[in-house]
């Protein structure tokens, strides 16, 4: 079908959360300078490194993570339905309303209206107009792509969009409310905790994985493994993740009961993890050749293997006794970093790679640069994982052998220079990664021109 | 498998995966507890007068109470506490190096709302800290924390002060802040002092090499 899916739309949104990645991690950059003594502006308020780091945080979540998420949604969702979206004008409004939000949070949280939830820093005063405009876009995928296609079953990328689709509002004004207005304290904490982790676990991991479950079968031109694990993965998802959320404050005030609960049902949906990421090896494994020529499977291919091993943490992790130690330390910074930048951020670059040759009409512009952009992301985040883990232990086992904080302080800057200096690995690699997508959409464009072009003079002969 | 394949049906992915099973969760793990815990009795908390240090700066208790919220939300403006947490567990040791440990109760009232956990320890917990340090070293400390300590990685906070006198005074905000972070387990303080002399902290004994 012709205009299934409107790719100015899609493209707009695609470009967009490229400029914010960029953002996202200068701001990373520049506040890991502060840890070793050379933050480039200590003295101006607007740059305050605290104020940086909540740039940097809710810029993963909110402009780079939503907006390309929003235009795979927007891909995948019709291309499976065979149905449009509502209504494309709508689209655009979402658009420009949602972004010029985005920009909004950005400025006032450096100028001081940040509101005190994490992955919530988003100023109250901006918390409603959110809230809508995730309603709108929900609205405009499920009744236009998936309402009328109802009759029959779905296929399996779908249900984890429409999963991610109906908890995602949910999540976000659970969070950004209830602590705010209605619970204080403790309960406040319990609330913000199931945020925090649902933020992550209904919005972010179930559209990453739809949308894997969707380029494999198109990548490999084979289906998928099997059938019965997606099944596993899917309903232990829903079950299991929305328990998780006290795991993010163990051994807090909020009651005993409530953090057991939430270890039982962490190390549960490890278990249902594994169903995926072996359904995704498998499907891999059938033809490694092709996972190495194309680039957008083995960006798949490593963020599996990161997905493995932020799960393996995880399960670790979640237990009373190593929370003991690694709580509070940067050990848990490496596991935000394995899973947002390692999983889900490859699976993003996966997917651009897919479609951007699509939208622009030519192919990507450099192989090289290709290149220069996997390597250097996947070196730069293994370096920075293995140095963030070593130093959370070595922060928890200091503080609990009661040497003076300090002494904990410096011994960590060695691995915090170990992060800055990743960082600037995966900031060169990203900065190939704008510029090889720049340059496809301007040799796409001047294609595209010079048809017209020559269109007209076909015409005026 | 016929009965399977209702499972990938509209209905039973937005009914049931949808709603029941995030409103399971929400309402048993997120709600019961958060119910459980906003009754619980916060009396020991209230704020009844000035405290000494800051009689200078604030006449009545009106006036200190709202100081408290200004700090808070200078707190949160620069984020403090992404880099200081604000509750003490019962393990790692963290009872002997910040005081007692954290309880449920004493996080009800209006200055936790939203609460200030935090999930990152860059700096030491503060849930403790009133009364651990004087006033001119909070000054001192955020005005360049390494006057106090040379290796710190804290930065500085030098809008808060006034820098046309010498040495710098601090503004009404950077007052704030300061009562503020006194204010954080003041309640405790008292105790606190008295376990650390009477109470036998076990301390792991030195390994000998
Ligand atoms: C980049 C992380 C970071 C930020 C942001 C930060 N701090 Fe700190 N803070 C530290 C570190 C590290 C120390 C320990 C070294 C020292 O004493 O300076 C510390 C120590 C402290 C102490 C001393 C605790 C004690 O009794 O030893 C206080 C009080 C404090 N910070 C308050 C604040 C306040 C208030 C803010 C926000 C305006 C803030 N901090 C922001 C990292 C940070
Ligand atoms: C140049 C590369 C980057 C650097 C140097 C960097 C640095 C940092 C620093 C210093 C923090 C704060 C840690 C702390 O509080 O101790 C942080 C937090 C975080 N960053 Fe990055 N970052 C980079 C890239 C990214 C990318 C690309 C993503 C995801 C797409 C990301 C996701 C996160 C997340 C989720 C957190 C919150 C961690 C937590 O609160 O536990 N970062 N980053």
């Amino acid at each position: 079908m012709k205009n299934l899916v409107s790719y100015p739309l899609i493209k707009a949104h695609l470009l967009i959360s490229i400029l914010y990645i960029m953002i996202v991690v200068l701001a990373g950059l520049a506040y890991s300078l502060q840890f070793i003594d050379l933050f480039p502006f200590p003295h101006i308020e607007f740059l305050s490194p605290g104020r940086i780091r909540m740039v940097h945080t809710q810029g993963v979540a909110y402009a780079w993570i939503a907006n390309i998420f929003f235009a795979l949604i927007m891909y995948i969702v019709p291309k499976l339905t065979e149905k449009r979206i509502f209504s494309e004008k709508l689209g655009w409004f979402i658009f420009y309303i949602y972004n010029f939000l985005v920009l909004a949070t950005v400025v006032m949280i450096l100028g001081g209206y940040a509101q005190a939830l994490e992955w919530g820093e988003t100023p109250k005063l901006l918390d409603p107009f959110i809230s809508v405009i995730v309603v709108l876009f929900v609205l405009n995928i499920v009744a236009g792509s998936i309402w009328p296609a109802r009759s029959k079953p779905f296929y399996v990328s779908v249900w984890y969009i429409l999963a991610a689709l109906i908890w995602t509002p949910l999540v976000y004004v659970m969070g950004n409310f209830l602590p705010e207005y209605v619970f204080e304290g403790t309960g406040g904490a319990t609330i913000t905790s199931m945020y925090i982790h649902d933020l992550v676990g209904l919005f972010v991991t179930p559209v990453g994985i739809g949308m894997v479950y969707y380029l494999l079968p198109v990548l490999m031109r084979r289906p998928l493994y099997s059938h019965s694990l997606s099944l596993i993965g899917f309903w232990g998802l829903a079950f299991f993740y929305p328990m998780n959320s006290a795991h993010h404050f163990l051994w807090s005030p909020i009651p005993m009961w409530t953090q057991y609960a939430s270890i039982v049902a962490s190390v549960g949906v490890h278990v249902v993890v594994y169903t995926v990421v072996f359904n995704i090896f498998a499907t891999l494994a059938a033809d490694w050749k092709r996972v190495i020529d194309d680039i957008s499977l083995r960006f798949i291919f490593v963020g599996a293997l990161c997905y493995l091993v932020t799960c393996i943490q995880c399960a670790i992790h979640t237990t009373l006794s190593v929370q003991e130690i690694i709580h509070f330390t940067d050990w848990v910074v490496g596991h935000a970093h394995l899973v947002l930048f390692g999983t889900f951020s490859f699976w993003a670059f996966a997917f651009i790679y897919f479609i951007l040759p699509k939208l622009t009409g030519v192919k990507i512009f450099s192989e090289s640069l290709k290149e220069w952009h996997f390597w250097l992301s996947t070196l730069g985040i293994v370096i920075m994982d293995i140095g963030l883990m070593c130093a959370g232990l070595v922060q928890g086992h200091m503080w609990k052998s009661l040497v003076p904080f300090i002494d904990t302080v410096v011994a960590s800057k060695p691995y915090w220079w170990v992060r800055t200096l990743s960082g600037v690995a995966i900031l060169v690699g990203e900065i190939c990664f704008l510029i090889n997508i720049v340059m496809t959409c301007l040799s796409g464009w001047e294609k595209s021109r010079g048809k017209n072009e020559g269109s007209q003079e076909s015409r005026a002969f | 498998m016929k009965g399977l394949k209702s499972l990938e049906r509209f209905s039973t992915l937005f009914l049931v995966a949808g709603l029941i099973c995030f409103l399971i969760a929400f309402g048993l793990l997120g709600v019961w507890p958060a119910l459980m815990t906003d009754k619980l009795d916060n009396s020991a908390g209230e704020i009844k007068e000035v405290p000494r240090d800051f009689k200078i700066y604030y006449q009545s208790v009106d006036e200190y109470k709202k100081a408290l919220f200004l700090g808070k939300q200078i707190y949160i403006k620069e984020a403090c506490w992404h880099c200081h947490s604000q509750y003490i567990r019962p393990v790692g040791n963290e009872s002997p190096r910040y005081g007692l440990v954290s309880t449920a109760g004493e996080y009800q009232n209006e200055l936790n709302k939203p609460h200030l956990f935090g999930t990152r320890r860059v700096g030491p917990d503060l849930i403790r800290e009133a009364g651990k340090r004087t006033n001119d070293w909070h000054f001192a400390h955020l005005y360049n924390p390494k006057s106090t300590e040379p290796m710190s990685v804290m930065p500085s906070y030098t809008w808060y002060f006034d820098k046309s006198t010498n040495p710098p005074k601090p503004t009404p905000e950077g007052v704030a802040l300061v009562a503020y972070l006194q204010s954080l387990g003041a309640w405790a303080a008292d105790v606190k002092r008295t376990q650390f002399d009477t109470n036998q902290i076990t301390m792991p004994p030195e390994p000998d090499f």
